[in-house]
């Protein structure tokens, strides 16, 4: 039983997971050349980062959401509610900045208590609430902002969206400081994945051979070091790729490993099961929503930070960049199936696509027919896979 | 021309990495009734998707031969356009639809596109009268009871020209009157000339009822055994056929069906009194009225009753108040009182529930075996609030070896399990939240002899090891099979609890249908 399984085995085992993947190479690659190669250039790579962070931050809230089986429909208002909240305190009433980041984050912990309280207490389904949310929001938006724009923040919330660690090792003409964290990091998931590794080959599962493993530390080593190289070049390392590093290392355990992490798969896999295993389901849905406001105040922050301002429309349809990131990403429109760093990869996506059709100048009528057909698509592959897989029987 | 109606020669079916079928033959005749025989995991599901098209032709070898043509099938469609119709064993009717729409579904009565109520519902009253549904045909299907769905679903098999029925499992969920009205039917059916071909695990059942007898193992035919029509079969050479079906899907003689029990019964373990529930919806219905019994440890105690008599639902009750209303009643755990008002509270004391329908309440089909044994009781493999994956695979890879679970890895999907191995896993999940008080509702229903037998070795061991055990079953030989004593239950009531030395299924019958004086 422990042996080494190979490349083809794990790729057309895993189709859904390493589907993403080759997909996002694809779209890399293809805006890469119809963008002229500005796609990757350290500019761009730059300005990637800091303006789709909101997108990867709700993505890691929403697959979880719809792991357990629900949709959040109401995150761009709970977005635009928690930038409006935080700029009143900031801008308006003249606070530090962070009490702004504070209230903004109490607010976006009450909408998640409103929601959780009546999907997971009374059994409303969460279309119906977070549909009626994504109205209840938005007014409450305008209302808080008496219908105008606040601008501008502070410079230390700006910071937040739009500041950099760098020059702190200097160095010639690229950053030090970014390389040697981008470093640490490869060299953290080296180590983390060898661990692993030899764990489990002490507990006597298959583990892939050992130049396939070396191969892929060095692919991910070579791709994440040459992000890093770009973003030396450019202006360092952006504060929110920290912030996002670290959603995404808490959140990928969270899922994976913790308790929590795993009721919500078993809900979402088959809910009457989990209740009869004594899975407090009622407290796992509450949690969910009240964590996905939490995040949704996350990415209001960001978002206010980074255009420097409130405005009553923030963050439309941004529910369809986290929910379309989710479901590239690989989750299951029925639920029990998705990861974080898929809905990542999702984002990604997502991102990508948004500023390469920027770059070429494509008009926004036309990007939003093509990320609407981009979410079509993605779901019609999740339930064609579906398929594939029962035909297998 | 041959007199058979059905032929399919030297049948292979492969799947990535396994050969479910391996040259099955399986001939039937017109106008017989043909039982196939198997444990799970045989091939019998996967023969019979082969034969109505589910797997389309071309992706399995072997030639199907249908009144003695050459045929085809490239869907569903195509078989049940030539008569040939399978009534699964979850059925497949809409619910909040009535018995006549559920009929005619896909079939609708109409002119041009527009339904023709006056012609479906008289057409569905007819063949209601046919199967012997004496129902409004406008009744919605939800508001039937599982024996009178099944009826339902014959009817509709009649509406479209049936020529060949195939029913799988036909009376794996019915009481033993819907049963024998159930058989009686086919046994009509067949004297109109619908030849009928039934997969069944109750061989008593199908000694009483079937022309022929196919049994398949691992995938390929071992034996057609021809019975005697049901009338003319003695009791004795039924025994006798019953034992040669056995032994082929088997391969080895079963000369006892139970493995000998010996009981060392200790102190009480649980104790429940004066116990009631009403219905969760129906006000004024109350599904279990002032039941009380207690269990032992190193004890099999069953819990006899017909369908509806309120087993599940005082199991469930006491299991975390997971089903009914305004419950009352104390449970008592080694002499104090207790009380869960949810199933994680039931389970910290050591009680363990295992669902008679695992794959709506037991399972989660679409994740590995691994996860499904670690569910309930995930603090143990993660006791700093995190979960150790290496120490779960370790755990979970035990079980699948020590409870001979049938799998790869405990990578394997649960859902692509047998039943047999998915109801290992079911009890792999509870075992491991070592549990005091094991309730095993309808423990080896859907499941093939060995594997059967397989359970029943477990409970033992379990009760060897000082558990305490309730097995709720409505298979009277099995009740007497493997418990110590046993409570009858009848309209939520404990009518009776008898010890196993001085019980008879007579007896016992007598007490699951007694009414309330």
């Amino acid at each position: 039983m422990s042996g080494t399984s190979n490349l083809l085995e794990l790729m057309t085992r895993n189709l859904r997971q390493s589907g993403i993947y080759i997909a996002f190479v694809l779209i890399v690659v293809l805006f890469t050349v119809m963008t002229g190669g500005s796609l990757l250039s350290p500019g761009n790579l730059t300005n990637l980062v800091l303006q789709y962070s909101y997108i990867l931050i709700l993505a890691i809230g929403m697959v979880m959401i719809i792991v357990a089986g629900h949709i959040d429909l109401s995150v761009g208002s709970v977005v635009a509610v928690t930038g409006a909240v935080s700029a009143v305190v900031v801008i308006r009433e003249g606070m530090p900045w962070w009490v702004g980041v504070v209230a903004a984050l109490l607010t976006g912990a009450l909408v998640g208590v409103w929601q959780g309280f009546w999907v997971a207490v009374v059994g409303i389904p969460a279309f119906i609430v977070t549909l009626a949310g994504m109205l209840i929001f938005r007014g409450l938006t305008m209302q808080v902002l008496d219908n105008v724009s606040l601008s501008p923040f502070p410079n230390e919330y700006q910071m937040i969206a739009g500041g950099f660690l760098n020059g702190l090792l200097g160095g010639p003409g690229y950053d030090v400081f970014t390389l040697l964290i981008f470093a640490l990091g490869v060299l953290g998931f080296a180590v983390q994945q060898w661990r692993a590794r030899l764990r489990k080959l002490k507990y006597k599962q298959p583990v892939e051979a050992l130049w396939l493993f070396a191969v892929k530390i060095l692919v991910v080593a070579a791709v994440v070091m040459a992000f890093g190289w770009r973003l030396a070049n450019a202006r360092g390392l952006p504060i929110v790729l920290i912030l996002l590093a670290a959603l995404v290392l808490i959140y990928g355990f969270v899922t994976q490993r913790t308790i929590f992490g795993r009721h919500i798969y078993a809900m979402g896999g088959n809910l009457q099961a989990a209740k009869l295993s004594g899975v407090k389901t009622v407290r796992v849905n509450f949690l969910l929503f009240v964590n996905m406001g939490l995040l949704s105040a996350v990415a209001g922050i960001v978002y206010s930070a980074r255009s420097n301002s409130a405005q009553p429309g923030a963050g439309n349809m941004f529910e369809l960049d986290a929910i379309a990131a989710a479901f590239i990403g690989g989750a299951a429109v029925t639920g029990g199936v998705g990861k974080v760093q898929g809905a990542i990869i999702g984002g990604l996506i997502m991102a990508v696509m948004s500023n390469g059709m920027q770059i070429m100048g494509i008009d926004q009528s036309t990007q939003n027919v093509v990320r609407g057909v981009v979410l079509v698509l993605a779901v019609a592959f999740d339930v064609w896979n579906k398929k594939r897989a029962a035909a297998d029987r | 021309m041959s007199d058979h109606i059905l032929e399919m020669r030297s049948i292979t079916k492969r799947f990535p990495g396994v050969v479910a079928l391996s040259d099955v033959s399986l001939s039937v005749s017109h106008g017989e009734i043909h039982a196939i025989c198997g444990e799970n995991g045989a091939g019998k599901s996967t023969l019979m998707k082969v034969l109505s098209g589910v797997y389309p032709s071309g992706t399995y070898e072997g030639e199907i031969h249908f009144n003695g043509e050459l045929v085809r099938f490239g869907s569903i469609n195509d078989s049940e356009a030539k008569g040939i119709v399978i009534i699964h064993q979850e059925l497949a009717l809409v619910p909040h639809l009535s018995i006549a729409e559920n009929i005619f579904l896909g079939n609708e009565q109409s002119t041009f596109g527009v339904i023709n109520w006056y012609d479906t519902n008289a057409r569905a009253a007819e063949l209601l009268q046919k199967v012997g549904l004496y129902e409004n045909p406008v009744t919605p299907v939800g508001a039937l009871g599982v024996g009178k769905q099944q009826l339902v679903e014959i009817a509709k098999a009649l509406s479209k020209n049936v020529k060949l029925l195939i029913l799988d499992e036909p009376t794996a969920a019915l009481n033993d009157d819907d049963s024998e009205h159930l058989l009686g039917l086919i046994r009509g059916l067949r004297d109109e000339g619908v030849t009928c071909i039934i997969i069944s695990h109750k061989l008593g059942e199908i000694a009483a009822v079937a022309d022929a007898t196919t049994v398949i193992r691992d995938g390929s035919t071992i034996e057609t055994i021809p019975m005697r029509s049901a009338g003319e079969t003695g009791a004795g050479e039924r025994s006798e056929l019953t034992r040669r079906i056995i032994k082929g899907m088997v391969g080895r003689d079963m000369d006892n069906m139970y493995p000998v029990r010996d009981a060392r019964i200790g102190e009480e373990v649980i104790r429940i009194e004066d116990w009631n529930v009403w219905h969760p919806t129906q006000p004024g219905r109350k599904v279990v009225d002032g039941a009380s019994l207690n269990v032992r440890a190193g004890e099999v105690v069953g819990i006899a009753g017909l369908m509806g008599a309120g087993r599940t639902e005082l199991a469930m009750s006491v299991f975390g108040r997971s089903y009914g209303r305004d419950i009352s009643g104390t449970v008592y755990m080694h002499g104090k009182p207790v009380s869960f008002s949810s199933v994680s509270e039931a389970i910290s004391h050591g009680v363990a529930y295992v669902s008679e329908d695992r794959k709506r309440y037991g399972l989660n089909l679409i994740e590995d075996i691994r996860r499904n044994i670690t569910s309930a009781a995930l603090r143990k493999v993660a006791p700093r609030g995190w979960v150790n994956t290496h120490e779960e695979v370790a755990v979970s890879e035990g079980y699948r070896t020590s409870m001979n679970i049938k799998a790869p890895t405990v990578m394997s999907v649960v859902g692509q399990l047998s039943g047999g191995n998915q109801q290992k896993v079911v009890l792999s999940k509870w075992l491991f939240t070592e549990p005091e008080v094991l309730i095993l509702d309808e423990p080896t229903r859907g499941i093939d002899v060995g594997a059967k037998y397989e359970i029943y070795s477990i409970i033992n061991e379990l009760a060897a090891s000082g558990k305490a055990v309730i097995v709720i079953s409505s298979e009277l030989p099995e009740v007497l099979g493997v418990c110590d004593r046993v409570y009858t239950l009848s309209a939520g009531r404990v009518t009776g609890s008898v010890d196993v030395g001085e019980a008879t299924q007579e007896h016992l019958m007598e007490l699951m249908t007694m009414e309330k004086e």
